[in-house]
């Protein structure tokens, strides 16, 4: 912790007696602090990247954003139907089109975020070899980038609240906590697998099973409440669940199950400071592994 | 016109004042990756299984370099990329970095511009740095021009505003003001260059970094890039410019860095340095030698020792007259008693595009199989053949089995062919561009019949 307060002042820009810039080159090693200072120079570039990212996902598609909606809307559907109607999941009375629509749309969100973060590096690689400005805008731009598409999707759940005569409860000021924990989630996981994929492909082929395997980690296609009692705290460290359930309380206006989420949300954070951290660390050595 | 004045106060005032000081840089690469070629199927099955976990110490092994500070390193798969590397550039100097491929010109400037860590030393830069390692960096083909313009800036260092600023400078800098609303994949490769050019040269840093970028676009653009770097330097700024170009370095930059083999060997006013390149055999690209048997292409059966490009006084020459022949000798170490050689050349002009090939079919040794000892194989270009520009030749040593060489090497030598214009040449008295890629002199013969 002391080597990295003084990595951290080290690196740091200082001006020298007649205000000029000065940037220390040298070797670096041990953990490192994120420089906000420097993200915020980069804030330009930042809103370019991400920018470049939402306009290139659907260019050159006949159905250009309504690819936001199908992509979820189709999951949805096929839910319901194998869990809905043929194998006709408990899901507490509530209709199973509406059950998994809530949860589908910040699902879709999050393993599309996780998955493109965590191949950002290797993407880019030809840019990262060719000029410098902050690694960490590399996992971070799809996180933010796919907000968009998020934030499309929502009309999904605003014609199906319609369509159930679902009325907006006071749980819905809780929401915003969910929306946190939905992008901490992807940024964590993308800032750790991106600095691993940079020197080992292997999380590419293992991504896929990883976003498959999620989907049935988390209550999703199921209830919550039929995992049993003595496995609920383990089961709930996964922050994927928390947000799930998060999402449901909210929409749905049920009451806010928070021992199912209040592991999830402590498994976030550390999640997104570990994937930082442990990105800042591997920084140093992502253009000689290429 | 006020913006200038400024500038120039600025050089006037900073006099003496240090831009950038390089102390003791060092950079270290392990090649450690090598693939271990199996004799039997059994070995191919065994390692395969245990491959895993070999391949996860080989990746780690990349960056960690623990062992060469305790062994103080004769470690064999590492590269000193750079090599105690010392400097300073004072504010408002262009200084030019030469040496020739592999020196470590490149590495210095990833170091120098954040890409990559140095391994010992440290450098201090005051003020502002932008480089130019790459034209169009971060470009999409999906984007429109005006779309790029801003991500391409962006990319390298600007802020949005001072984009907005000098947008129509820019698209009118790259002569493309029609198409900026056209996604730049319906671009012409030309019109691309231009316009991340433009992009480049609208750069303001206080420091610039620029490596070899020059050699795009066709000659009235380059033309106007360097009359754009010019101006750059006239401005106050501090560039350090990486190019094989002598002319660009000498017309551009005072002060010019001789690199080779990783360390500087030379720094001082440019036309001096360039000399002492150009004299000094790490100049001429005319001459290729491995004096270090074992870092010499080859394998046990066969070392190259020496490619060298002669005139027919059996001068090493790196410009040759077009209308004399141009010898090519090999040089090689035969290691093992009873096989059959076949020296190879291949000749290649600077758009890539093969000239021809050509096997040796000397009949001393034709068909024969080689003893052991050092040859020397040399193969003669007829004058008058080859066309203006520069020539690439690569050599390889064949089996007389279809794909297998002991040694295959893309390019090892370089010359120049010039044409002095006396007209005896295949030109005769035409001063314009020809072209082509071979310019044999014909028999030309006219029949008049009067009117």
């Amino acid at each position: 912790m002391i080597q990295a307060f003084t990595n951290l002042i080290n690196n740091f820009k200082k001006s020298d007696h007649s205000g000029r810039q000065v940037t220390i080159i040298k070797p670096i090693s041990g953990w490192q602090l994120i420089d906000f200072k420097e993200l915020r120079e980069y804030r330009d570039l930042f809103f370019f990247l991400v920018w470049r990212d939402i306009k290139i996902l659907y260019a050159q598609t006949i159905l250009g954003f309504s690819w936001a909606i199908l992509k979820p809307l189709i999951q949805i559907i096929i839910f319901t139907i194998i869990f809905g109607k043929v194998a006709k999941v408990d899901t507490d009375g509530i209709p199973y089109f509406l059950y998994s629509a809530v949860a589908v749309i910040p699902w879709t969100y999050m393993s599309q975020a996780m998955s493109q973060s965590s191949q950002s590096l290797v993407k880019e690689a030809k840019m990262l070899g060719k000029v410098y400005f902050p690694r960490l805008i590399f996992p971070i731009t799809p996180v933010l980038a796919r907000l968009v598409d998020f934030g499309i999707s929502i009309l999904i759940l605003l014609g199906v609240a319609l369509y159930y005569r679902v009325l907006p409860t006071w749980n819905l000021l809780f929401l915003p906590i969910f929306l946190i924990m939905m992008i901490f989630i992807p940024a964590g996981v993308g800032m750790l697998l991106s600095a691993l994929a940079i020197r080992f492909r292997d999380v590419r082929h293992a991504m896929q099973f990883l976003v498959r395997m999620l989907v049935y980690s988390a209550p999703i296609v199921y209830s919550a409440t039929s995992i049993p009692d003595k496995y609920r705290f383990i089961y709930s460290l996964n922050p994927i669940v928390g947000v799930i359930e998060g999402f449901r309380a909210c929409l749905l206006g049920t009451s806010i199950p928070w021992f199912f989420i209040w592991p999830g949300m402590v498994t976030s954070v550390v999640l997104l400071l570990g994937g930082a951290f442990y990105f800042k660390k591997m920084e140093r050595i992502f253009v000689d592994v290429i | 016109m006020k913006n200038d004045r400024n500038k120039h106060s600025r050089v006037n005032m900073s006099i003496d004042k240090i831009a950038i000081e390089v102390q003791d840089i060092s950079k270290i690469y392990r090649i450690g990756i090598k693939e271990k070629a199996h004799d039997n199927f059994a070995n191919t099955v065994f390692d395969f299984i245990k491959s895993p976990l070999k391949n996860y110490r080989r990746y780690r092994s990349l960056y960690n370099f623990d062992d060469i500070k305790s062994v103080s390193g004769n470690n064999s798969d590492i590269i000193w990329a750079l090599r105690n590397i010392s400097f300073t550039v004072k504010q408002g100097e262009v200084i030019g970095i030469i040496g020739k491929n592999g020196a470590g010109k490149s590495t210095l400037l990833k170091v120098l511009s954040r890409i990559t860590v140095p391994t010992s030393g440290y450098a201090k830069i005051y003020g502002r740095i932008s480089s130019l390692l790459e034209v169009g960096t971060g470009f999409h083909p999906e984007l429109t021009g005006r779309e790029n313009v801003y991500l391409n800036g962006t990319v390298l260092g600007m802020r949005k505003k001072e984009i907005d600023l000098k947008f129509d400078e820019i698209v009118d800098f790259s002569g493309i003001e029609k198409f900026i609303d056209t996604p730049v994949k319906r671009y012409s490769s030309g019109m691309k260059v231009r316009l991340a050019f433009a992009v480049s040269a609208h750069l303001e840093p206080e420091i610039l970094l620029i490596d070899e970028v020059l050699a795009v676009g066709d000659a009235n653009f380059q033309k106007k890039c360097l009359n754009k770097m010019d101006d750059v330097g006239r401005q106050g700024r501090t560039v350090l410019f990486v190019s094989h170009n002598m002319t660009a370095i000498t017309r551009l930059c005072k002060r010019a860095i001789l690199l080779d083999d990783s360390t500087v060997v030379a720094d001082g006013p440019a036309s001096e340095v360039v000399t002492t390149y150009l004299k000094s055999d790490l100049g001429t690209t005319a001459i290729q030698e491995w004096p270090d048997f074992n870092k010499a292409p080859g394998n046990d059966s066969v070392r190259l020792r020496a490619l060298r490009v002669l005139t027919k006084d059996g001068k090493h020459m790196e410009t040759m007259d077009i209308r004399e022949p141009v010898g090519i000798e090999i040089e090689y170490e035969v290691l093992k008693n009873g096989k059959i050689m076949l020296p190879c050349i291949n000749f290649f002009n600077d758009e890539g595009i093969r000239i021809f090939g050509a096997v040796d079919l000397d009949i001393e040794w034709r068909g024969r199989t080689r003893i052991v000892g050092r040859y020397k194989s040399t193969a003669w270009v007829p004058g008058n053949f080859l066309s203006e520009g520069t020539v690439y030749v690569g050599v390889s040593m064949k089996t007389t089995a279809q794909n297998y060489w002991y040694f295959y090497i893309q390019e090892a030598v370089v010359f120049q062919v010039v044409d002095n214009m006396a007209g005896d040449s295949a030109r005769g008295d035409y001063v314009g561009k020809l072209g082509g890629v071979v310019r044999p002199l014909l028999n030309w013969e006219t029949e008049f019949y009067p009117a």
